[in-house]
């Protein structure tokens, strides 16, 4: 077969690697996200769009629309929050919730209206893409999820589905229809013998390993990140404990939202992403989740992985079928899960 | 059905000691279902109070009522002021533990990390030394730091139960059941461990089904008969008192 | 007679969509169209999600092979288009079976995982095949032709359509108050109880599905016959999605939450395509943001849909009383005294944990027998392996006869047991006769066509006349056509029995039935359980409230940490040396070990 050829197959890995990378990197997240809050995370793609435009709009030396997501995700958390707090008779708390997110929003307009015409150094960019990609994990979790904590985990499904919907037309309304490829963190090729790689490839394979080392050291070492796995073994233990179930929500969610736009900046160069590239990339994180079972963070990593080289095996020799390829193998997978994972019946209301 | 008799002395006057919790006129439903009718309870600073009965009294409810796990109407005072408000995650920061029946500890991480996390509610200061000293007070528990918690034999558990509660330095500990499904010696043992926490300045609400055991080591006692305070009085009086017995088996 | 408010008013209601398409324009009726077709759909997630229980996403790649087959057929092979609609069917009806085979085994979350995957696949299948036209679809579909007239305009098609939803509608209508309707709706409180009552759960479940995909072929065919020509888009994931959100929107518990779900989500379409791209100065499917913030809001606020809302200011629902029928045979109920069931040497084991250690001992026809232990002395493993939801590690277990040690809870129960619940399980939503009945599932035998098509009002009479007379038994003979929700929780214990009651039992086995109730509530139930017993009834019951059992019970077993502790009449249980240090606990001084 063609396939095996000595000068395509390196190259097919190569890009089933870096791609499978950045699944891998959504695969965590997802697990994470699933882990402590129950919410199977179809907008998880979202970011990764998100992450890929906005650094685009700075390209340009335009204020990103995310921006304008931004902001109006904080209006509406924010009315939401101080409506809670006026609810438990804290007036107090509820101006304070209400002008600090004004305050917020303000210091980020500001900011945002003077840097990006400048067009900063591109690590700055990066940097500012995070502070406005990251924060949006968090409010959707104020807005959407939290008032469904006590859900089952098939609603909150049916919520995340709907989420991915809003999103996917949000980001229509504020980058427009048209794809965006960002350009490459680094150029040039490594040639190791026959084999030639690109640098983009490696550094997106080297960063993506990095940062599951460092989420690998918060989880293991740090106070945060042991309460976040507490919760995600036992809410009632962690509760007992003093960790508040909506600490550890937002902490989750602004991790899943930089991840999404940190694997967003990655593959930019490499993917060219529209506006509803979110859902598929998100389903492909999932499919390697789904290996892990939603649980474990290694075989969820090494499933995406897998993902990603069949992905783009199939694209080089079936490249109209390799979807329909991706989302059947994920049958078997499911049905192997779903009766090897012990499940407690959950009862509707 | 209610052995409805208060027992000699009302509690107040069992103890000149100030209330560290105080329960007055508790109730708490499951749906249409009212678990607790009308609860009024004391504990002392500094005693070992304990609250038996048969299954299905609702003395985990109350514990659990207590602690803000679930909701109630009445008033639960702790040192004095009211808890009305107060989510379960700062009652913890205030000085409040619960060992609960079912421990819910993190059966995936380690005990060291179990421990670790019991300090989170006050992170900012120093921890270490009251990890040795939950170690100097389980030494099973420093022998198995590493091990996962899920791992432990059910006394063992029990202990890291009680230690992680121990690690957010409670100064009320409300215990539910730590003797439920563990063998007669190692009943023993935890009941003990209970006494010794007394010793050491802390507060101890215990719910028990296992009455006799429990009676022995507590100052006070109540008798709960289906969400209704039915006898209560010095733990001494009730051990020996023959209506104890009918409200467990009937009569 | 007296004509029903709400019949009046359905009346209206049809009289009303039947004029529609004469009176409204014609883009209005066009519209309508859609509506009438989506809700065919939306009517098959009603009974897959929101009745029993699955949530699926991959309802349009159904409506895609239903409409795929009838383009291909009738534009190449040049098939009569009404055929065409019996081979969308047997393909859609093929397909979802081996997909509802191999994946409704799938617990929980992973089913919808999985309707998104095979939902993509077939979407990417239709639009890769140049047989089916790539992505670029089937065109020149010939118009549907009805006894000569050609239903080529929109007025014409809308009655086709709206004869499909009103048939589809009343079907299953009919299927929800039927005896397969009902197990339907168990199957969403969880499994148990439907199992305790013979419901085969896998097959239910796999014939809702491919009902469901049935519908959303029905849909498709519409479709395609409308449109004249189709293509991928329509039936891929998204609009998946979006046919869940109408069924989420509208009330997926509700038959009529499909009409309304649909009407409102099209309608809305059809107002935002105008106004968003004014408003936001950008083209494109920018409803799904307004989409999806609704079904969010949904969720947030009003879970059931909004058809309940609507239910509040209709009249109520009346149960149509049926003319009486040849009643059901008693079963042959055992001699008194004989040995009805026998546990010999039980044992489970959880892993490492012996929750039940080589118990034994008899319940004899005829009496009531009380089993009694602290907590975790393994009492509910024990009514597990008699119930059949455990089989026991070694040991047996013989009932009626036959040994059902690793019997499942359905051929128990039609071996003659039947059970309440501790945790009261009743349908809430249903009325108290529609629960009751529940408990002859397994008398009657009327399968999904009988049902949707009312054939089984014979066997449904004799089930609703062994009902009510249980629930008089028990004293709810005059609430019968109340809300089972509405009832206080004695109540609800005492409907449980009565369900239980109408599967002819030679074996009741109650399950904590005092828990939670108030004294009177208790004496009412001793009271009930003592007639019971004068009819000849055998009782199993697990309690603990002693002063229920010491003074209800023939003779007790008393369990502690997974082992029989004692046996005997109440008056030698409570002077028991053993069962005393059992239930109060060793004594720390004398340490016993």
């Amino acid at each position: 077969m063609q396939i095996f050829d000595t000068a395509i197959f390196p190259v097919l890995t190569a890009d089933g690697l870096t791609t499978g990378a950045v699944y891998a990197l959504l695969a965590l997240a997802l697990v994470l996200v699933f882990a402590v809050t129950r919410v199977i995370f179809i907008p998880q793609g979202e970011f990764v769009v998100f992450g890929t435009l906005t650094l685009a709009s700075f390209q340009l030396g335009k204020v990103p629309g995310t921006l304008g997501l931004l902001l109006s995700l904080l209006t509406v958390a924010a009315v939401m929050e101080g409506f809670t707090q006026l609810r438990q008779r804290q007036p107090r708390r509820a101006l304070l919730v209400l002008a600090g997110a004004a305050v917020t929003g303000a210091a980020y307009w500001a900011l945002l209206e003077w840097a990006a015409p400048l067009k900063p150094a591109l690590w700055v960019q990066v940097l500012l893409t995070l502070a406005l990609v990251a924060p949006l994990g968090p409010l959707l979790y104020r807005t959407v999820y939290q008032p469904l904590q006590n859900a089952t985990v098939l609603v909150l499904l049916i919520a995340s589905v709907a989420l991915s919907s809003v999103l996917t037309g949000l980001a229509l309304v504020f980058f427009g229809p048209e794809g965006s490829r960002t350009p490459a963190f680094v150029q040039g090729n490594l040639s190791v013998g026959q084999l030639t790689v690109s640098q983009q490839s490696l550094l997106v394979i080297l960063v993506s390993a990095a940062l599951m080392l460092a989420l690998y050291a918060f989880f293991e070492r740090t106070m945060a990140g042991k309460a976040l796995r507490a919760t995600a073994v036992n809410r009632l233990g962690a509760r007992l404990v003093g960790i508040s179930p909506s600490s550890a929500g937002l902490l989750t969610y602004t991790l899943a939202a930089g991840i999404g736009a940190l694997g967003g900046m990655l593959i930019g160069p490499t993917v060219a992403l529209g506006y509803d590239s979110g859902f598929l990339i998100g389903l492909k994180g999932f499919v390697g989740a789904i290996l892990g079972g939603l649980v474990s963070y290694p075989l969820a990593a090494a499933g995406a992985l897998l993902v990603g080289l069949i992905e783009s095996y199939a694209s080089f020799s079936l490249s109209a079928w390799k979807e329909v390829i991706v989302f059947t193998l994920i049958l078997p997978v499911l049905l192997w899960r779903s009766l090897t994972t012990r499940h407690i019946p959950e009862e509707d209301e | 059905m209610t052995v409805a008799a208060e027992m000699s002395r009302p509690p107040a006057a069992a103890s000149p000691a100030a209330a560290m919790l105080e329960v007055r006129d508790l109730h708490t439903r499951y749906g249409r279902v009212e678990a607790l009718s009308g609860i009024d309870l004391r504990v002392p600073e500094g005693q070992i109070v304990s609250v038996i009965g048969a299954n299905g009294a609702g003395k985990s409810t109350l514990l659990n009522s207590i602690m803000g796990v679930l909701p109630s109407s009445g008033e639960v005072l702790y040192r004095g002021e009211s808890l009305r408000g107060v989510p379960l995650e700062a009652r913890v920061a205030q000085g409040i533990g619960l060992v609960p029946e079912r421990r819910d500890l993190f059966s995936s991480m380690t005990v060291a990390d179990n421990l670790h996390l019991g300090a989170y509610s006050r992170r900012r200061l120093p921890w270490k030394a009251d990890l040795d000293e939950v170690y100097a007070r389980f030494p099973r528990l420093l022998e198995r730091r590493k091990q996962l918690a899920g791992t432990l034999s059910g006394g063992e558990q029990q202990m890291l139960a009680i230690g992680r509660a121990l690690m957010g330095r409670p100064k009320l500990l409300l215990l539910d059941e730590p003797s439920l499904g563990l063998a007669p010696l190692i009943v023993r043992d935890i009941l003990k461990i209970v006494q010794g926490l007394q010793q050491s300045g802390v507060t101890v609400l215990l719910v028990e089904q296992n009455a006799r055991a429990s009676l022995a080591i507590s100052d006070y006692a109540y008798v709960l008969e289906t969400g209704q305070v039915g006898l209560s009085g010095p733990a001494g009086e009730l051990a020996r008192d023959e209506r104890l017995s009918a409200s467990y088996l009937g009569g | 007679m007296t004509v029903n408010p709400r019949t009046l008013l359905s009346g209206v209601a049809v009289l009303a969509l039947l004029l529609l398409p004469a009176l409204l324009p014609t883009y209005q009726v066009t519209l309508l169209v859609y509506v009438l077709i989506y809700s065919v759909v939306a009517l098959g997630l009603i009974l897959l999600t929101g009745v029993v229980g699955l949530t699926s996403f991959g309802q349009a790649a159904f409506m895609g092979l239903g409409a795929y087959t009838s383009a291909v057929l009738s534009t190449q092979a040049h098939w009569n288009p009404w055929l065409t609609l019996l081979a969308g069917l047997v393909v859609t009806g093929v397909v979802a079976l081996i997909l509802g085979l191999v994946t409704l085994r799938m617990q929980g979350h992973y089913l919808p995982l999985a309707t998104i995957a095979w939902g993509s696949s077939l979407y990417y299948t239709f639009g890769n095949s140049p047989a089916l036209g790539n992505f670029t679809g089937i065109t020149n579909i010939p118009a549907l032709n009805f006894f000569g007239v050609i239903l080529s305009t929109p007025r014409s098609f809308a009655y086709l359509a709206l004869a499909a939803l009103l048939l589809s509608a009343v079907g299953a209508q009919f299927l929800l108050s039927s005896r397969t309707g009902r197990a339907m709706r168990a199957l969403r409180g969880g499994p148990l109880v439907a199992e305790a009552f013979g419901v085969g759960i896998f097959r239910l479940r796999v014939q809702v599905f491919v009902l469901s995909a049935l519908l959303a072929s029905v849909g498709g065919w519409l479709y395609a016959f409308n449109q004249r020509f189709v293509n991928p888009s329509p039936f891929g994931v998204h609009a998946g999605i979006e046919y869940l959100f109408m069924a989420v929107v509208g009330g997926s518990q509700h038959v009529w939450g499909a009409l309304l779900g649909a009407g409102l989500i099209t309608q809305l379409r059809d107002v935002l395509r105008d106004l968003l791209p004014r408003l936001l100065g950008q083209q494109g499917n920018l409803e799904t943001i307004v989409f999806g913030i609704l079904v969010i809001l949904t969720l947030q606020f009003a879970p059931r849909g909004l058809w309940p809302l609507l239910e509040r200011v209709l009249p109520p629902a009346t149960l149509p009383r049926l003319p009486a029928s040849a009643p059901f045979a008693d079963r042959l109920k055992p001699t008194p005294g004989v040995p009805l069931l026998q546990v010999e040497h039980a044992e489970k084991r959880f892993g490492g944990l012996r929750a039940v250690a080589d118990v034994s001992f008899e319940l004899r026809a005829g009496e009531i027998l009380g089993l009694i232990g602290p907590n975790g002395a393994g009492k509910s493993t024990m009514f597990n392996l008699i119930t059949g939801v455990n089989a026991a590690t070694s040991g047996r277990v013989t009932f009626s006869g036959h040994d059902i040690t690793r019997a499942g809870p359905g051929a128990v129960h039609r071996l003659g047991l039947a059970r309440t619940f501790q945790h009261v399980k009743v349908l809430p939503e249903l009325s108290l006769l529609a629960n009751a009945m529940m408990g002859g599932y397994s008398r009657a035998h009327a399968g999904m066509l009988a049902s949707m098509l009312h054939l089984e009002r014979r066997e449904e009479s004799a089930l609703q006349h062994e009902a009510l007379r249980h629930l008089e038994r028990v004293g709810l003979g005059s609430q019968a056509l109340s809300l089972a929700g509405n009832l206080a929780l004695g109540q609800q214990r005492l409907l449980e029995v009565a369900r239980a009651l109408v599967a002819d039992p030679t074996l009741l086995l109650l399950d904590e039935p005092a828990a939670g109730l108030r004294y009177g509530e208790k004496v009412e139930l001793a009271a009930l359980l003592r007639r019971l017993r004068e009819d000849g009834v055998t009782v199993l019951i697990v309690e603990h409230d002693m002063d229920l059992v010491m003074n209800l019970v023939d003779r007790l077993v008393v369990m502690s940490s997974g082992e029989k502790l004692a046996e005997g009449t109440p008056e030698e249980i409570r002077r028991h040396p053993a069962v005393r240090e059992a239930y109060l606990g060793v004594d720390m001084q004398e340490g016993a070990a």
